[in-house]
């Protein structure tokens, strides 16, 4: 076998592997899509995040827009920082919008809706989404609706 | 009687230290001597292509049947939970941390790793190593040194090809044949394999498994009994120990990357 075969299939090969690379990365794995770039920063303070996990997408009217990048603790106030980033093409959400942590299915993972408000100043970059609605803890729900139906059970055997 | 057996257990033990530190030194003169970058670079596109690209086959077959495999019974048990769109999911992060490097690996050292043992323990039989180191040629530069780069950048690649290729497996298992929808399947896989926790981890791996296995079928071709007899066994031993370093190396690794050690 001559040496040029030798030459070309190698370099077949490592070209192979750097397609495969690339396949992996951005096909696979969305390397690009929420880098420092083509977003923007927004945070908001939430009551309890549930099961609210860094990755967890955000979206508005079930788009997705952006994710989670960071959560952190409000030492004084005892509240959640959710940090966000928002793909820089939708950087028309009103400043009066709220955002709220629901949950995909009834077992799914959780993740932040946004709801528009109707004001005419957008949020910026590093801006707060203020108005917030915590997540819905399974277990306190039912936890709650024992405990009503419980008193109901009382009143009834009262009367 | 007594102190013969206590004797056999510390010779066999002096053996096993010896050996160690042997290969030791066999990998740090393998390592580090200056490198002759003009000569030895063509010596080093030959045997990436005789350890790299006929490797390339075997890895291709074997990674879109795991894909497949791996599809089939991901569907099978995410449909009880009735959680199948997330099959794109699993099959991309089990492929890419686990089952790329490390099968990747496996077959690297049965097909690869056997052939450079057998090869460098004939030359070793058959004087050819004794006769270059006459002529003033360092065996270890000239036969050692590229056969050993060689296999640290080729399985580094395959791997690559392999994860790339298994989840093509997965898809067409998937969105082709289970009627998965092509959509959810890609974004799902999309949001949850991170590239550098998942996919770099994953290439860290096969690095330092292509390091272990080359460096043991370099080191035992040159350490074979020169007979027909030696060369089957250091074979034999490469491929047993090879696998047996990639799964206990792949526990430790995994524990370090995801125990956040």
């Amino acid at each position: 076998m001559g040496n040029k075969i030798i030459e070309v299939s190698v370099g077949l090969f490592v070209i192979a592997g750097i397609a495969a690379l690339l396949v992996l990365a951005f096909h696979v794995s969305d390397f690009s899509t929420y880098s420092e770039h083509n977003t923007y920063r927004v945070s908001a303070k939430f009551d309890n995040i549930g099961d609210l996990k860094p990755r967890a997408p955000v979206t508005i009217a079930g788009v997705k827009v952006g994710q989670v990048v960071g959560i952190d603790l409000d030492k004084k106030e005892y509240k959640a920082v959710v940090k966000l980033r928002i793909e820089a093409k939708d950087n028309n959400i009103p400043l009066d919008s709220s955002a709220s942590i629901v949950t995909a299915g009834l077992l799914g993972s959780n993740y932040i809706a946004i709801t528009p408000g109707f004001e005419d100043n957008f949020i910026k970059d590093n801006g707060v989404i203020e108005e917030t609605n915590s997540a819905i803890i399974l277990e306190d729900m039912i936890g709650q609706f024992i405990f009503n139906s419980k008193k109901d059970d009382e009143k009834k055997s009262e009367t | 009687m007594m102190t013969e057996n206590i004797q056999n257990i510390g010779k066999s033990s002096i053996n096993v230290c010896s050996n160690v530190g042997y290969a030791g030194i066999f990998l740090l003169k393998t390592i580090f001597r200056k490198p002759r970058l003009v000569k030895g670079f063509p010596l080093l596109i030959k045997e990436v292509f005789s350890v790299g690209v006929f490797s390339l086959p075997i890895i291709l077959v074997a990674s879109i049947f795991i894909g497949m495999v791996v599809g089939l019974q991901g569907y099978n048990i995410l449909s009880k939970f009735s959680a199948t769109e997330q099959l794109g999911q699993l099959i991309a992060l089990s492929v890419v941390r686990e089952l790329g490097p490390v099968v990747g690996a496996l077959l690297f050292a049965g097909r690869a790793g056997s052939a450079l043992t057998a090869e460098i323990g004939l030359m070793k039989t058959t004087e050819q190593l004794a006769s270059m180191e006459m002529m003033g040629v360092d065996p270890l530069w000239r036969v050692i040194a590229p056969r050993f780069w060689a296999g640290i950048i080729s399985l580094p690649i395959l791997t690559i090809i392999f994860c790339a290729v298994a989840v093509f497996g997965g898809h067409l298992i998937g969105v082709e044949w289970l009627g998965i929808d092509a959509g959810s399947f890609w974004s799902n896989m999309q949001s949850s394999v991170d590239f550098r926790i998942d996919v770099l981890n994953g290439i860290i791996k096969s690095i330092a498994f292509g390091f272990v296995v080359t460096w043991i079928a370099v080191y035992q071709g040159y350490a074979t009994v020169p007979t027909a007899a030696g060369i089957s066994r250091a074979t034999t031993r490469t491929v047993v120990y090879a696998s047996l370093a990639v799964l206990g190396m792949d526990f430790v690794l995994t524990a370090i990357m995801m125990g956040g050690w």
